[in-house]
């Protein structure tokens, strides 16, 4: 591991990749603070860049700076004016915003740059003990375990994504798994699904089918919607940035808490950031004393903490089951996935064995990037906050721009952009109906590795009987069931007693 | 109706087609030899075909219950003239000419175009300063495919360049 370390050391302090870091945190933070714009669009736009790069150490560097500056900067918009740029920054605004109105604004952004300093930082702590461990473990997996392995991951997320909507978010899995078995696939060497048409040979394109999913249907709800983007109304004075003694001492084993809390959510797949930082903020209500739960919603340190530091905490904790594992567990890791696996990189236990420079750089640069990420947001806040102020009517087609460019890029054919568009129509409507999209993409990146799994399995052991020889096979694949099965049931129990009661009176 | 039974039965649709395929037609053009396979190129599709169809007239026969009320920040798509739906439709529209257009007409009119567009189509007016920004930025953006990223991409329309 000491050596594995060091090797980490040496790459990430290289002087390309501590400028992917610092560039990946910059463009995070500016485009994370935007309201509207969540992280998966942004690094859906980044891709093309990450991967012209080369290096896959510099674009997972990159890209996981992206990742955590975008988090750190959606708190920004958050307590300055009350629009979260990301989901996982809502729980921010409950009490970063009041604390701004109150014109304590500089006070709340160095409450919450110190807290998701903290909890990015314990998070990549518990990564370095962590992903060692689990990949070890996992190293013993055959191609059985892997096949059921990604089946519970699909049905947590199914069961996790969709707002209780089960139904909903596995037909989405489905029909991304569905989409990646179009195209010439290297199992068989023979296309599949293609309907005769040239541009389906190599399947859809997963930045093309990103952009259509995340950045599109984003830029188009910020046309349909123009209050999304609204900037009116915000307190841009901040001044003292500093924090009493007492509020360090209150916020600290609340920071201690969360970060553990956040990063052990962040590690299951399908929940994440978001209820990282909804339980985390949750949590803290509820163990708080009398007076202070009367604080929380009106200003309270500890209610701006414990969000911030559970949610860059679990953003750290994403990359676990992504290393190890080289399954993701939210669709942000899920992009990163489908970009390793475009630098011809195949995460997985081996991924530490193999090129373990790739493996510790990403770790090491996490430290550094939460860094820099303090350094940069503790001084530099006015100044950047003036980012809010760019007018809609430049940023939505510039945003449609670059996501236009990033499918052009990615496979430098006209008819790509063409596909993009239709798929990203379909996405916003999908989303005006609740369908969530991120298990959709999931499925597409995992589609090809869980059929070239199944079909090992089903090799190795001429048949389905894999399924029943291997008993941690059977476990997994019972528990995918009762993780889908599960939430529905419960919730119609629910309907109908409710009915019941209804129908009594 | 509700649109989400609606976008279910299209889904539905969609994966009669794909099982269709995956069980009457893919084998026929099978090799013999890989018939001893236990596994053939059809066989995962088969499974998701079956999967994805129950999923589908789950909830196109409602047993999934929607949210009951629209969360707040989503659109509610019921109302959906009360929002800018011209403009997200102009701007489709735009996107759409700039696909068929990036090729023959180069990139830098094309991109300014697009960014010009799009804007005015927002509601901007101020042209002397989206002009200079637009082209300013199509220029950059252009040098950094096409230099730093070593992308090639023409900048000017077919007939300007030689041999384009």
């Amino acid at each position: 591991m000491l050596e594995g370390i060091m090797i980490g050391l040496g790459t990430a302090f290289s002087l390309t990749n501590l400028l992917m870091v610092i560039g990946g945190c910059l463009i995070g933070t500016f485009i994370g603070m935007l309201p509207g714009l969540g992280p998966m669009s942004i690094i859906a736009i980044m891709i093309p860049v990450a991967i012209s790069i080369g290096d896959p150490s510099a674009a997972l560097i990159l890209l996981a700076g992206v990742y955590y500056g975008a988090i750190f900067g959606g708190s920004t918009s958050s307590i300055l004016i009350n629009a979260p740029g990301v989901a996982s920054t809502v729980a921010t605004s409950f009490d970063g915003y009041p604390l701004a109105r109150q014109g304590k604004a500089g006070k709340a952004l160095t409450v919450a740059a110190i807290a998701s300093f903290s909890g990015g930082t314990i998070g990549a702590i518990l990564l370095m003990i962590f992903a060692p461990a689990l990949a070890s473990v996992a190293l013993l997996f055959h191609s059985a375990e892997y096949f059921a392995l990604m089946v519970v991951g699909l049905s947590a997320i199914a069961a996790f994504a969709g707002s209780g909507q089960v139904g909903k978010a596995l037909l989405m899995t489905l029909l991304g798994l569905i989409m990646a078995t179009v195209g010439e696939g290297a199992l068989f060497n023979m296309p599949r699904f293609t309907m005769g048409v040239m541009d389906l040979q190599s399947g859809f394109g997963f930045i093309t089918l990103a952009m259509a999913m995340f950045a599109l249907p984003e830029a188009m709800y910020l046309v349909l919607d123009p209050s999304r983007s609204n900037t009116e109304g915000g307190s841009n004075e901040i001044k003292d940035l500093r924090i009493t003694r007492e509020e360090a001492r209150a916020i600290t084993p609340v920071i201690g808490r969360q970060s553990i809390q956040g990063f052990l959510i962040g590690v299951l797949p399908g929940a994440g950031a978001t209820i990282a930082s909804f339980l985390g903020y949750a949590v803290e209500r509820n163990i708080a004393s009398k007076e202070e739960q009367e604080q929380f919603g009106k200003g309270s340190v500890k209610g701006l903490a414990a969000p911030e530091s559970a949610n860059n905490a679990a953003c750290t904790g994403s990359f676990v089951p992504l290393l190890t594992l080289g399954i993701p567990g939210s669709g942000t890791t899920a992009i990163l996935l489908g970009a390793l696996i475009a630098l011809n990189v195949s995460p997985g236990p081996r991924l530490m064995v193999d090129e373990p420079q790739i493996f510790w750089a990403v770790i090491i640069s996490m430290y550094l990037g939460n860094l820099i990420l303090l350094i940069l947001n503790l001084p530099l806040i006015p100044y950047i906050a003036k980012v809010l102020a760019v007018p809609r009517n430049y940023l939505i087609p510039f945003i449609l721009f670059f996501t236009l460019m990033g499918a052009y890029i990615g496979q430098n054919n006209a008819t790509e952009l063409l596909i993009l568009v239709g798929l990203g129509i379909c996405a916003t409507v999908l989303r005006f109906a609740d369908y969530p999209l991120a298990p959709l993409l999931i499925g597409f990146i995992l589609g090809s590795m869980l059929e070239n799994n199944f079909a090992r399995s089903m090799q190795l052991y001429d048949g389905l009987g894999f399924i029943l020889e291997r008993p941690m096979t059977v476990g997994l694949l019972g528990l995918a069931v009762i993780l889908v099965v599960l939430p529905s049931y419960r919730a119609r129990r629910a309907r109908l007693r409710a009915k019941g009661v209804a129908d009594a009176d | 109706m509700a649109l989400d039974r609606w976008i279910a039965l299209v889904i539905l649709m969609i994966c009669l087609a794909y099982g269709y395929a995956a069980f009457f037609t893919m084998d026929a053009g099978l090799p013999p030899f890989m018939k001893h396979n236990p596994i053939w190129p059809s066989t995962f599709p088969k499974v998701l075909s079956v999967m994805a169809i129950l999923a589908a007239l789950f909830i196109l026969l409602g047993f999934e219950k929607g949210a009951d009320e629209p969360k707040p920040m989503d659109i509610n798509y019921r109302r959906l003239t009360d929002y800018n739906l011209g403009q997200a439709l102009m701007l489709l529209g735009l996107m759409v000419a700039y696909a068929l257009l990036l090729r023959p007409a180069g990139f830098l009119p094309s991109t300014v175009g697009f960014l010009v567009l799009g804007a005015v189509a927002l509601g901007e007016r101020k042209l002397h300063i989206l002009l200079p920004v637009a082209a300013a930025a199509a220029g950059l953006v252009w040098y950094l495919v096409q230099e730093v990223l070593g992308i090639f991409l023409s900048p000017w329309p077919a007939f300007f360049m030689n041999g384009g």
